[in-house]
């Protein structure tokens, strides 16, 4: 499985007087297996880029090819592609319309045409991904929690049993704990089945903690593509478009100029705290 | 995908027909629209296109843009065109083919037909495009207040009016993120016979009425929160108010239509009428 865009443009509007050009000649590929990250300031591009993934926008310029096929050429198969690459929006919670939460995790499998029990057995098995109590599985959508609501949706995505999991900010919103669970069972999914998984986020924590490759689009524009620990050495750049390091990347350099010996490319808490007792042992 | 829909069309650009104030491009739009069915002359339309063209050039759209809002009507057009050219009988035949007649008064009536149409659509269009539809109901607030006396709840409907427009552009935003998301989970909103496309809207217009409603409550508290109590002794952060530029306008207005009623339908020249 490999995801390839080339040179891809994008601009909304074309020709009115509010024409935006949102994404300027990006090329990237992403391959099986990837924990992507995609960082970026708002209006950066970071959503009309994903929804190029799975085919729900058309480039104006430039190809995009799903395992090395070209998306854009006649009759390619659109259903097909959107089944392989599931998409999870920002407040998906607002895409839940059934009768009950069953029903509606079924609606994925039901429009890939599988049979009623297939249909059954493909929601009970991710809403049991996500965590989804069997208690509410009846219960209206419009009755829950937000947190529910949320594993809901994210589980009429899993249900379509994706090769690839691109998600839009699924933290928006969330308590602390709501956050840490659903990036958790994201990480436990990604581990487990070795699939691939585009992880839109503002949190910077939460991208270093999970991601091995980080995305920053600015401005249209692909900044820098590479490992949380390159991209965050960068953080001075990051700054001046509106990003940031995680906090523990700041604390690590503040520590190395008060003179402690340590290395500065943590990224996460547990690695700082590390760096930190390593570097005090030697004194 | 749907939102290269510019809903109201409000064109933005610096000229002085957008700072006109709004009542009187109300006013002045009503009478001319008028005009175009006062004469039926080819002084008439003369002057008529004269002013129209005036008002363009002075708006500073492009031609092209009000061009484009005609593309609804030229069916229309066309058929007008058609019955008025082919079926109106009266003065010198001019071309005669298989069972066709096309007459003097025929391609008179027909060009005339045609050229009100047109007239008509370009004009109220440049009204919506050179003023915010905010502006347009404030206009209209304003010119309907005398309906008070009448216990017509002028304000709440105004507000009402703007309180919608507001939220079209946000409503239509999000029917777009409902169908992506509805459409990334498979849905098919384009095959299929009308009962089957019309089962797959139920997806998309459930979420969208719940979606509706929330905003309306939070709306709703939100008003109440920061004092709202309806229109009385309510004031305005921009008032109306009529400027030289306003006056001006309404002068040359009369001006046209002095002309157009006058000039248009008067005049005893043959020429003129012919």
């Amino acid at each position: 499985m490999s995801i390839r865009l080339e040179h891809i443009n994008y601009i909304y509007s074309e020709g009115t007087a509010y024409e935006k050009h949102a994404l300027k000649d990006v090329s990237l590929e992403i391959t099986q297996g990837q924990f992507v990250g995609v960082i970026g300031h708002t209006g950066s591009g970071k959503s009309t880029l994903i929804q190029h993934l799975n085919g729900l926008i058309r480039a104006s310029s430039g190809t995009l090819y799903y395992e090395e096929k070209n998306v854009y050429d006649s009759g390619y198969p659109m259903k097909e592609l959107r089944s392989q690459v599931g998409l999870v929006f920002q407040y998906p919670e607002h895409q839940l319309f059934e009768v009950d939460v069953f029903t509606d995790v079924c609606f994925g499998p039901k429009n890939q045409g599988l049979s009623a029990r297939e249909c059954e057995e493909r929601a009970r098995e991710a809403l049991e991904l996500v965590g989804f109590p069997e208690k509410y599985y009846r219960q209206s959508p419009f009755e829950l929690s937000g947190g529910q609501k949320r594993r809901a949706a994210i589980a009429g995505v899993l249900a379509m049993r994706p090769k690839v999991l691109v998600l839009d900010e699924p933290t928006a919103g969330l308590d602390p704990k709501g956050r840490d669970d659903i990036l958790d069972q994201v990480a436990h999914l990604h581990a487990q089945t070795g699939m691939t998984v585009i992880l839109v986020s503002h949190s910077m924590e939460d991208i270093a903690r999970y991601v091995e490759r980080i995305i920053v689009m600015n401005q249209g524009q692909k900044m820098l593509d590479d490992t949380p620990k390159n991209v965050f050495s960068h953080y001075r750049e990051l700054e001046q478009v509106g990003l940031a390091a995680p906090q523990v990347t700041y604390i690590m350099h503040d520590l190395k100029e008060k003179g402690l010996g340590v290395r500065t490319d943590a990224t996460t808490v547990e690695e700082a705290a590390d760096e930190i007792m390593r570097a005090l042992k030697r004194v | 995908m749907i939102r290269d829909i510019t809903i109201g069309q409000y064109y933005p650009a610096k000229s002085c027909i957008h700072r006109l104030d709004p009542r009187v491009k109300i006013v002045c739009t009503l009478l001319f629209l008028v005009s175009l069915f006062v004469q039926n002359s080819v002084l008439g339309y003369g002057i008529a296109t004269l002013f129209l063209a005036m008002v363009i050039k002075t708006s500073r759209v492009p031609l092209k843009f009000i061009v484009k809002g005609l593309k609804a009507i030229v069916v229309l057009l066309l058929f007008t065109v058609c019955m008025h050219l082919f079926l109106t009988k009266g003065g010198k035949e001019l071309v005669h083919f298989w069972i066709f007649h096309i007459t003097e008064n025929g391609l008179r009536t027909s060009v005339f037909m045609a050229a009100r149409l047109i007239y008509l659509i370009m004009g109220s269009s440049i009204m919506t495009f050179t003023t915010t539809p905010n502006g347009l109901t404030d206009g209209i607030e304003s010119l309907l207040r005398p309906l008070n006396r009448f216990r017509v709840p002028v304000h709440e409907v105004a507000m009402m009016m703007s309180i919608a427009l507001r939220f079209i552009p946000i409503l239509l935003e999000e029917t777009d993120k409902i169908m992506k998301a509805q459409i990334a989970r498979g849905a098919d909103l384009e095959s299929g016979n009308i009962i089957q496309r019309t089962k797959a809207m139920v997806p998309i217009l459930i979420p969208l009425f719940v979606s509706a409603f929330r905003r309306a409550n939070d709306l709703a508290m939100a008003m109440e929160a920061r004092c709202y109590n309806g229109g009385e002794n309510r004031t305005k952060m921009k008032p109306l108010i009529f400027k030289t530029r306003d006056h001006m306008a309404y002068l040359i207005t009369v001006f046209y239509m002095a002309a157009v009623f006058g000039l248009g339908r008067f005049v005893p020249f043959h020429l003129w009428i012919f």
